[in-house]
């Protein structure tokens, strides 16, 4: 196996007496759709916000292509590659679609201490938001007021403002939540798409979406992990089954 | 995408009424319009924060009356201070206490950063009002306008009133365009985002306290221009210049002209301080219609005077009146 393009080291994060995520030693490797599951509650959204920076970690250590990013703020995470976006949907609902993918697509400018030009001529800036656009298919809501678009557009848009950030590593926090049936199939297409380019990892409690594109599973109870493997192997494994997948919590 | 046209003819045809008052105008109102037009100046550059950055600022004279301050304290006795030396002074000067108040000021959000606003600004009145070398709670006099011009050459005698009106007006235009500027930027972008949703900003890579120390040294900064203007004007600067009262009324301008839309705080400005002039000559419990008129505003006129002027003037189902992106 190449070396990983991330990995944690005992990382946990305790919430008083909770430990929400505990001692996950994990790795992920490059150009893979690495899936995360487990039932409610087992720290899966807890360890994507130790990924992203959003949390600082209690102990323990994450490192992204061998640099130590451990307690690293947000936009450090962000700016060396790593996208997110959120299980509850997190935009800036007065913006158009547009604004909200460009303000993504300007933070990979060098800087945005900028106070002369428009915004609006930066080619390159508006070439990434197009095709951050494109890419989750709402160029033709572009121009619409995000408050004012379906819920599942708006699940579009959340995963479309971080491919604006043209990221390597994608964390994907449930990103087909409260999606209808045909727009799921629309992003489990896109899932697979970026795949060819990207590294992704992903919580989702739709067992069928998980299976259909992931290739590689990680399964969490009580902030540990309690297995890690391919698809067919986690699926056959009696102790997932017992503690997962056969308690028909998570069957989604 | 450019401003609604609307708004931009009727913001032309504002800026030319400006120009013509002086001739038609009663000197009285000259007198009132130049005061009202430094205070639009002032609520412009709070509505960098609050309208558009999201920091509510309890503390925004503090810059105002520093200036003024800066102002009385370098112009000699005999006058004749240029404007070339005072004007960058007094802004430098506002800009580093602006940078001061801001590094600690940003750190919080909400009530937090109205009460340490606040609790800067009550600083800077005390230090005023117990130093006698800056006159106390007497104040200080500027004793005299500064100079515009270059050597022995006069450009602009800001001692004649129709000079000193226009000069305001023409400092009125630019820090609106300037600001409008900055907004359409990539830099108001950020801040507009930081307003909006500041976790997501600084998730998408943006180290959103950066941003926002900026933007509250560019409106000190401005809110120093307007304390600027002032001093010179009035020749005077009290402690009062940069009291909770003063920080208060800049944020009812701001509020009920409307937040957001730059010019919709100018014109709280004029619509209050005009109120407050006929309704001071009607009866002495004008602070009480003054009151009527606030809660009027905020019940009936959610997004300000500015609201209704965008209301009144849109053509067609357009965009929010806010200026371009």
């Amino acid at each position: 196996m190449s070396e990983p393009i991330l990995n944690t080291l005992d990382l946990s994060r305790h919430f008083g007496a909770l430990r929400a995520v505990d001692a996950v030693t994990l790795e992920f490797a490059p150009g893979r759709v690495h899936a995360i599951i487990g039932p409610n509650g087992a720290g899966k959204t807890t360890l994507i916000n130790l990924l992203s920076g959003d949390l600082k970690p209690s102990s323990g250590s994450i490192r992204f292509k061998g640099q130590d990013i451990t307690g690293a703020p947000p936009y450090v995470v962000s700016r060396l590659g790593v996208g997110r976006s959120y299980q509850k949907t997190n935009i800036f609902p007065a913006f158009t679609c547009f604004e909200n993918c460009w303000l993504g697509a300007q933070s990979r400018e060098r800087t945005s201490m900028r106070f002369l030009r428009p915004a609006r001529r930066y080619r390159s800036v508006r070439e990434r938001t197009e095709r951050a656009l494109a890419l989750c298919g709402l160029t033709e809501r572009a121009h619409v007021v995000s408050s004012a678009i379906s819920h599942g557009e708006q699940r579009q848009l959340e995963i479309g403002m971080m491919l604006a950030t043209e990221p390597e590593l994608l964390l994907l926090d449930e990103p087909l939540a409260g999606m209808g049936a045909e727009e799921a199939a629309r992003v489990i297409g896109l899932l697979r798409e970026l795949a060819a380019d990207h590294t992704l990892i992903l919580i989702e409690h739709d067992m069928d979406a998980v299976f259909a594109v992931a290739d590689r599973l990680t399964v969490m109870v009580n902030g540990r992990v309690l297995e890690t493997g391919d698809p067919q192997d986690i699926r056959a494994s009696p102790a997932v089954q017992e503690a997962y997948l056969g308690s028909g919590e998570g069957g989604g | 995408m450019t401003g609604p046209w609307p708004l931009r003819l009727t913001l032309l045809a504002a800026v030319g009424g400006l120009a013509v008052f002086p001739w038609v105008g009663d000197p009285f109102y000259v007198e009132l319009v130049i005061h009202l037009m430094i205070l639009g100046i002032f609520a412009m550059s709070l509505d960098l924060l609050m309208g558009y950055t999201g920091l509510v600022s309890f503390g925004h004279a503090a810059f105002f009356g520093i200036s003024g301050y800066l102002l009385a304290l370098m112009t000699p006795e005999s006058g004749g201070l240029s404007i070339w030396l005072a004007l960058p002074v007094c802004l430098a000067g506002t800009a580093v206490a602006a940078l001061v108040v801001g590094w600690f000021s940003v750190r919080t959000s909400g009530i937090y950063f109205i009460m340490i606003t606040l609790a800067f600004a009550q600083m800077a009145f005390f230090f005023f009002v117990e130093h006698q070398d800056f006159g106390g709670t007497d104040g200080l006099f500027v004793a005299d306008k500064p100079f515009v011009g270059f050597g022995g050459w006069q450009l602009l005698d800001l001692r004649d009133e129709h000079s000193f009106y226009f000069f305001t007006l023409g400092l009125l235009v630019v820090t609106y365009l300037l600001l409008a500027m900055i907004l359409r930027a990539p830099f108001g972008q950020v801040i507009r985002g930081i307003r909006a949703n500041e976790a997501r900003t600084r998730a998408l890579g943006y180290p959103t306290q950066r941003y926002k120390l900026i933007s509250f040294v560019i409106a000190g900064t401005f809110a120093g221009l307007a304390g600027f203007l002032e001093a010179a004007h009035t020749e005077y600067v009290s402690p009062s210049h940069l009291g909770w009262h003063e920080s208060g009324l800049v944020l009812m301008y701001v509020i009920l002209g409307g937040m957001g839309t730059l010019y919709g705080p100018v014109l709280g400005a004029f619509v209050m301080g005009l109120l407050h002039d006929q309704f001071q000559d009607l009866t002495e419990h004008f602070n009480l219609v003054m009151g009527f008129f606030v809660i009027a505003v905020v019940l009936f006129l959610p997004d300000g005077v500015a609201g209704l002027v965008a209301r009144l003037g849109r053509a067609r189902g357009g965009g929010p009146a806010d200026p371009p992106r």
